[in-house]
C-alpha cells in the first residue's frame, strides 16, 4: 500500500516523492491534496497533490523539508511503503475560461501552482505563471512549467536568477505594463500570498489563494484548519483549501500556524528516525 | 422466590466495583473502573429477582435478556450468559462500559425502586470481559446468500450493522474514512473509559466472522454512495454527525481554543498524551474551561486532568440534573477534581485553554454527494423510523447522522432495525 515508487531531491531540502496511489490518481483534480502518516506513531500531515499518473496509479508529492515528519519522510526511500494515505481532499481549484490568468507560485508553493497552471492552461486560459524563491539554487520546476506555458517569469530575491526582486513587484509591474488580468491565482507562504493580494486589491483583480492551516483529520471533524473569511469561519480542509485572498484574514491565520512551535521544536530535538529505533 | 417457594430476600444495595483511586488514576490514561472479580459478579447477580416480565429487557434498545444473562452470571454458567448476551449484541465490552444503562436495562430494574438497580452493565461487562480471557465465542453464520453490502463508518451503528448482515450470510465491506475503525469508539471516547485494545479485540472478532473493512475511504470524495451502490447491493450510512459546532462569539480562533472533537482525536486517535514519543502535539495550560454538559465535555475535561491541567471547569449552561453526561461520569469527574459551574451562559474569566463541547453536526459531504438523498433543516438524513431507509432506495441509515442524539447504544439500536430491514429488502428482492 502506497508505496514510494521515486525519490529525488529538487534543492537541497525540497523532496520530489510518486507515490502509488491508483484511487487517489484516478480521482484527483487540481487544488486538491492527501492526508500522509509516514508510521503508526505519526502525525496525519497535508500535502498538496502536485501530479498523477491514472496509467501507473501514481501521485506525485513535492515537500519541504521543515520538522520531524518531513524529515522522516525524506529519509524514506524508493520501496518503502507510508503507513496511511488518504485523498484526495479539499475543493478542486475553479477551473474555467477566465481570460488572462497569473498564476503566482514562490518557494515550495510552486509545486501546488503547477497542477493549477497545467489546468487553467488546458481550459484555455492565457497562463502568465510567476514564480520566485530565494535564490536561484531553490527554485522548483522550472522546466516543466516552462513546457506547459509560453509566458512564464522567474523571479529571486537575491537577483541570481531571472527578475531581480519578489513575486510582488513581478505582479505590480505587470500589472503596471497594460497586461489585461482576470484573475490571479496566489500560492505560497503566507506573507507573500497576504501581499499579493495587497498589491491586486486596489484594482479589484480576484485573487485566488491556497491556505496550508494546521490540519489533523483533514475531513471536516475537527475545525484545527479553522480560517476567517469575510468575517466568517471557514474549515480550510472541507471549505478550502483556496479562498478569495481579498476576503481572508492573513493575521490570524499566521498567529494560528504558530501554535505548537514549541512542540515541533521538541519534536525535532527527540528525534531518532524511526528506521533506526522503531 | 426460590426453589422451597420462600419469598426470596431483597439485597437492596448493589456490590461495589473496585475502582483506582482518584489521585492514583488521573496520573495516567488507565481504565478506572476494575470490574467485578467473579465472586463479586456471582454476588451481584444473585440479587436479581428474576421477574417474569423482564423490565430489563424491554429497556435495552438492542433487546439483549438482561435478567437471562444474569441469571446465568449467577449460577456460574459464564459461557452461556456470553452467548445469551452475544445473541443480540456482538460488542458487549463497550456497550458495557459506554451504555447509559441508568436510563436503559438498570432504570425500570425493580430492585432499583427500594434500592440500587442490578449492575447489569457492570455484569454486562464482566461476561465480554470473562469472554475476551477465556476465548471470543463467534456466532454462527447463515449460508452464504451471494449478496453484499457496504457499510459507510466503522462506529457503533456500522459495526452492528455489519455484525447482524454477515450473520445473515450477506458479504459485508465497511468503509471508513480515518486510519483506524471503530469511529467514536476511538477518535472520542478516552482510553481510561474504553481501552482502545477492547475496541480493537471486538472489531477483530467482526473480521474474523469474514466482515472487510477498507481505510481511509472518505465516502462523497474518494467514492461516492453510487459508486457503492454499483459494488454492493444496499449500502447503510453511519458516519455519525461528526462536524464540531463552534458558538460564533469573538476570539472563538485565539490559540487555546480548541473543538473537543480536535482535542480529543489528537488525545485518543493520535495519541497526543504520549508525545513526543507519538508525533500529534498538543498544546494546553493549567487553567482550562470546557463548555458544555454531555459526554464528550466530561471526556474533555478529565483528559486535560490528566494531561498536566491543574484548574479544570465545567461551564454549563443548564443545571446539574439536566446534564445529559453518565451519571458515573460526572461523579469520577467530581472524584477527581473537576469544578462545575452550573447555569453560566455568559461570564468572563482567565483561562489558558477552552474546549468547546456544545455538540456536532452531519458533515455535508456525503447528502451533498447523493443525488435523491434527502435531509432536513438541520442536515440530517430523512429516515422511515421503523426500517431505517433513506429517501434513495436501497440507501438506510442510523446513529447519529440521523440525528435523534448522541449515544453509542442508540446507534446500535438503530443498526439492529436497519439490518433486520435491509434483510428483508435483500431476501424479497431476489
Amino acid at each position: 500500500m502506497n508505496k514510494i515508487t521515486e525519490k529525488g531531491y529538487l534543492s537541497e531540502n525540497v523532496v520530489r516523492m510518486v507515490i502509488e496511489a491508483p484511487d487517489v490518481a484516478e480521482k484527483r483534480k487540481a487544488g486538491q491534496f492527501v492526508v500522509l502518516m509516514v508510521d503508526e506513531k505519526g502525525e496525519r500531515i497535508p500535502l498538496t497533490i502536485v501530479d498523477s499518473d491514472v496509467e501507473k496509479g501514481t501521485i506525485t508529492l513535492i515537500f519541504q523539508v521543515v520538522g520531524k515528519t518531513t524529515t522522516c519522510l525524506a529519509e524514506m526511500n524508493e520501496g518503502d511503503s507510508l503507513f496511511t494515505l488518504l485523498g484526495p481532499l479539499g475543493h478542486p481549484t475553479e477551473i474555467a475560461n477566465f481570460g488572462t490568468a497569473v498564476c503566482v507560485g514562490g518557494g515550495v508553493g510552486i509545486g501546488v501552482a503547477y497542477p493549477v497552471i497545467k489546468a487553467l492552461a488546458e481550459a484555455g486560459n492565457k497562463v502568465i505563471p510567476i514564480i520566485g524563491a530565494r535564490t536561484k539554487d531553490i527554485l522548483i520546476l522550472e522546466d516543466e512549467i516552462r513546457s506547459i506555458s509560453e509566458e512564464l517569469i522567474v523571479a529571486t530575491d537575491d537577483g541570481s536568477y531571472g527578475v531581480h526582486g519578489f513575486v510582488t513587484n513581478v505582479l505590480q509591474n505587470l500589472i503596471d505594463s497594460g497586461e489585461k488580468i482576470d484573475i490571479v491565482f496566489a500560492i505560497g507562504p503566507v506573507p507573500m500570498m497576504k501581499f499579493l493580494c495587497e498589491v491586486t486589491r486596489p484594482y479589484g483583480i480576484k485573487t485566488i489563494v491556497s491556505l496550508n492551516p494546521i490540519m489533523v483529520d483533514a475531513t471536516g471533524m475537527c475545525g484545527a484548519c479553522r480560517v476567517s473569511v469575510g468575517g466568517k469561519t471557514k474549515f480550510a480542509c472541507v471549505d478550502g483549501p483556496e479562498f478569495d485572498g481579498h476576503k481572508v484574514d492573513f493575521g490570524l491565520l499566521m498567529t494560528r500556524l504558530q501554535t505548537y512551535n514549541n512542540q515541533e521544536q521538541t519534536a525535532m530535538e527527540n528525534y531518532r528516525c524511526r528506521h533506526n529505533d522503531r | 422466590m426460590d426453589k422451597k417457594g420462600k419469598r426470596k430476600k431483597i439485597r437492596p444495595y448493589r456490590v461495589p466495583v473496585t475502582e483506582r483511586a482518584p489521585a492514583e488514576r488521573v496520573q495516567d490514561f488507565r481504565e478506572v473502573p476494575l470490574g467485578y472479580t467473579v465472586s463479586q459478579a456471582r454476588d451481584e447477580a444473585g440479587r436479581c429477582l428474576n421477574c417474569k416480565n423482564r423490565p430489563c429487557k424491554g429497556g435495552c434498545p438492542v433487546g439483549i435478556d438482561c435478567g437471562g444473562f444474569v441469571a446465568k452470571v449467577h449460577e456460574g454458567d459464564f459461557l452461556g450468559a456470553v452467548k445469551l448476551v452475544k445473541e443480540k449484541n456482538l460488542l458487549p465490552a463497550v456497550t458495557g462500559r459506554v451504555c447509559p444503562q441508568v436510563e436503559q436495562c438498570e432504570g425500570p430494574c425493580v430492585i432499583g425502586k427500594k434500592g440500587t438497580s442490578v449492575g447489569i452493565g457492570n455484569l454486562e461487562r464482566f461476561v465480554a470481559d470473562w469472554e475476551r480471557e477465556h476465548g471470543v465465542v463467534l456466532p454462527d453464520k447463515a449460508p452464504p446468500t451471494g449478496m453484499s453490502v457496504g457499510i459507510v463508518g466503522s462506529g457503533p451503528s456500522g459495526l452492528t450493522v455489519a455484525a447482524d448482515m454477515i450473520q445473515f450470510g450477506h458479504s459485508v465491506t465497511i468503509y471508513e474514512g480515518l486510519h483506524e475503525p471503530g469511529g467514536v469508539l476511538v477518535y472520542g471516547i478516552p482510553e481510561f473509559r474504553l481501552p482502545k485494545s477492547i475496541v480493537a479485540e471486538q472489531i477483530a472478532s467482526l473480521t474474523q466472522l469474514g466482515v472487510e473493512i477498507e481505510m481511509n475511504q472518505i465516502i462523497g470524495k474518494t467514492l461516492t454512495v453510487d459508486d457503492l451502490l454499483q459494488i454492493h447491493d444496499a449500502v447503510f450510512i453511519g458516519v455519525g454527525a461528526g462536524a464540531p459546532i463552534f458558538m460564533g462569539i469573538p476570539g472563538e480562533n485565539l490559540i487555546g481554543v480548541y473543538s473537543a472533537n480536535e482535542f480529543l482525536t489528537r488525545s485518543n486517535l493520535m495519541r497526543a498524551y504520549k508525545f513526543p514519543e507519538w508525533d500529534t502535539p498538543m498544546r494546553f495550560g493549567k487553567k482550562i474551561a470546557v463548555i458544555g454538559g454531555g459526554n464528550v465535555a466530561m471526556d474533555a475535561a478529565r483528559t486535560a486532568l490528566r494531561l498536566g491541567a491543574t484548574d479544570v471547569s465545567v461551564i454549563y449552561r443548564r443545571s446539574r440534573e439536566e446534564m445529559p453526561s453518565r451519571d458515573e461520569e460526572i461523579r469520577h469527574g467530581e472524584e477527581e477534581g473537576l469544578q462545575f459551574d452550573f447555569l453560566k451562559a455568559d461570564q468572563s474569566r482567565e483561562v489558558d485553554t477552552v474546549i468547546v463541547a456544545i455538540g456536532q453536526r452531519p458533515n455535508p459531504t456525503i447528502a451533498s454527494t447523493t443525488p435523491g438523498l434527502e435531509v432536513d433543516n438541520r442536515g440530517y438524513l430523512m429516515v422511515d423510523k421503523e426500517t431505517m431507509a433513506t429517501t434513495r432506495e436501497g440507501v438506510y441509515a442510523g446513529g447519529d447522522i440521523v440525528g435523534w442524539g448522541a449515544s453509542v447504544i442508540r446507534a446500535m439500536g438503530d443498526g439492529r432495525k436497519a439490518a433486520r430491514a435491509m434483510h428483508d429488502y435483500l431476501t424479497l428482492r431476489s
